[in-house]
């Protein structure tokens, strides 16, 4: 009974990993159909829509809009979320508690919430919507998770490895340059990665706040009403394969290194 | 890489003593946090607080649609609360069994990956791929190919009711099974990592030992597994809730929804994009970000760790 117990529990695994495959293979499947005008029915497998990718209209547009988008809100999260990730480990501060709530809350607020709140006092303040505020909405709810992220990085840091810098007449830029910053860096890549996964897939917060501005995600949402064009899922697969390979790389890299370790 | 930000909630509670040792009063912190905590406050703080006006604003009198002046009209609340409370109910039953069912699909992975395939890296690494493997590809297509596989005319449907499985006229989307379905699907990677960042440090001597004083497993597994995994199961809860609560992707019409399965979402959305209804958008959003913390607040105190922050 214990052993078919076992037994249960990864075929239990196998069949929820299958399911959670099944949409990514309907849509990696589905960018090599041969669909014409709706990509709805299976007509037959063909490697058209790969190559005239950028011939649905506006979808490369729309692309372009959301690398840059999470490109520049990377950059700015990383950035602020950093800083704020030294200061809440390495220093004490008043209000500490206060800016922990205020970078916890935006993680707990629902995205229309947010979303909705930005498109007000956008609204109030008489700003034009576009990639600009999109931007600038990215940013907001990324910092948090960046935080979050770096900071787990620097609260590892072993500080008499500063100290030591410090010991050896190094000035504090130098300490944190030569010494903090390096150690950080897995952190930071971290950190910067997520924030352009999150900003790369975000509908909700960029649709209140985008305006006429394209992303690919609002894209598909307003192509959805209509039928979705074979190219969107092959920008979508090449995405898909792009991140899967990082990931892979990283994490198989990371656990033969760790089974390496334990050899040895 | 996408679980980093998961497994804080349990992580940076407990941070190494080492650490705070070292803390020391300067200037520069508050140069490192000045600009961050004024952008959050700037474009999160006072956000908050123009929902909150608008949401007391009434009609220019004799004004075009979409024009709102400044005045205290509570009723907005008690319109959209009348209007709207199929609405409200509605996302909280869904969010509330899109939690239920991803925990319990979520839990066994997680416990395979943390605690069975603990001795074999690579297999674990691949195992975790596969989890986040949802979040390379774009949330719209793979609700829409979850559409597209229920469509009516599918192949699914047309075999099952081949099979005279299901009747001929049986249809799967546009119902709120569908849309539940969706928002199982959709969170549960959020449900699964915290889950097993929680598991992936239970110690195993600890089963051991209840195994050794003759618990039977399954009290083992109550008593000593569960227990030590809550830090997990409490943020894969609330990651799944508090997105799933105001989700609008799933319940749209052009996805697995229909008119009659809308959520708060939806109508917060067609109040503010579509209607013009600027203050109706905004008291619906404050009253869902309400019920939000009530709901969490409660839940946390109930399930006893403050390891949240």
């Amino acid at each position: 009974m214990r052993g078919f117990g076992k037994y249960a529990l990864y075929v239990y695994a196998v069949i929820t990993f299958s399911f959670l495959l099944i949409p990514i293979a309907y849509t990696v499947g589905f960018s090599f159909n041969d669909a014409r005008r709706t990509n709805i029915i299976w007509r037959g497998f063909t490697f058209e829509n790969w190559v005239t990718v950028c011939d649905a209209p506006n979808v490369c547009e729309a692309l372009g809009n959301s690398i840059l988008v999470a490109v520049v809100a990377t950059a700015l999260a990383t950035t602020l979320g950093t800083m704020i990730a030294i200061a809440l480990v390495r220093y004490r501060f008043r209000f500490r508690s206060a800016t922990t709530l205020l970078l916890f809350l935006p993680m707990a607020t629902p995205e229309v919430v947010l979303g909705a709140g930005l498109a007000a006092q956008f609204l109030t303040a008489g700003v034009e919507k576009g990639l600009v505020t999109v931007i600038l909405a990215h940013t907001m709810f990324c910092v948090s998770f960046v935080v979050v992220t770096v900071r787990a990085r620097v609260a590892t840091l072993d500080p008499a490895l500063e100290e030591a810098g410090r010991d050896l007449y190094a000035s504090p830029a130098q300490v944190f340059w030569r010494i903090t910053f390096p150690l950080l860096i897995p952190g930071i890549v971290a950190a910067a990665l997520l924030s352009f996964a999150l900003s790369f897939d975000d509908f909700i917060i960029t649709n209140f706040n985008a305006g006429a501005a394209m992303t690919f995600p609002r894209y598909i949402y307003t192509a959805a009403a209509r039928g979705i064009p074979a190219q969107a899922n092959v920008i979508a697969s090449a995405v898909f394969f792009f991140a899967i390979a990082l990931v892979l790389m990283s994490q198989v890299g990371g656990a033969l290194r760790r089974r390496k370790l334990a050899r040895t | 890489m996408a679980f980093g930000a998961f497994q804080s909630n349990a992580s940076t509670a407990a941070q190494p003593s080492g650490a705070l040792v070292t803390q020391r009063k300067s200037p520069i912190a508050l140069l490192l946090l000045l600009p961050g905590v004024l952008y959050l406050i700037l474009f999160f703080l006072t956000p908050l607080l123009s929902l909150v006006l608008t949401s007391f604003q009434a009609p220019v009198p004799g004004g075009f649609a979409g024009d709102y002046e400044t005045a205290f009209q509570w009723q907005n609340y008690t319109v959209v609360l009348e209007t709207y409370w199929p609405h409200i109910s509605r996302s909280f039953v869904y969010a509330l069994l899109a939690t239920v069912f991803a925990l319990m699909i979520g839990y066994p992975i997680a416990y395979v990956i943390g605690v069975k395939l603990r001795e074999y890296p690579l297999w674990q690494a691949l195992a975790l791929v596969l989890v986040i493997a949802p979040f390379f590809i774009s949330f719209l297509l793979r609700t829409i190919a979850w559409k597209q596989i229920f469509a009516d005319e599918g192949i699914l449907m047309s075999a099952l009711k081949g099979l005279q499985v299901i009747p001929p006229d049986a249809y799967f989307t546009g119902t709120p099974a569908a849309v539940i379905f969706g928002l199982t699907y959709n969170f549960i990677p959020f449900m699964t990592l915290p889950i097993y960042t929680s598991l992936e440090k239970l110690d195993l001597r600890y089963l051991e030992a209840g195994g050794d004083l003759y618990a039977h497993p399954a009290t083992v597994f109550w008593k000593i597994t569960i227990p030590l995994s809550l830090p997990g199961i409490l943020s894969g809860t609330l990651l799944t809730f508090i997105p799933a609560a105001g989700d609008y992707i799933n319940a749209s019409r052009d996805f697995l929804g229909s008119t009659d399965t809308q959520m708060i979402g939806n109508v917060i959305e067609a109040n503010f994009l579509i209607l013009q209804n600027f203050p109706a958008a905004a008291a619906l959003s404050l009253l869902l970000m309400a019920a939000i913390l009530v709901l969490v607040t409660a839940y946390v105190k109930r399930s006893g760790t403050d390891e949240l922050l």
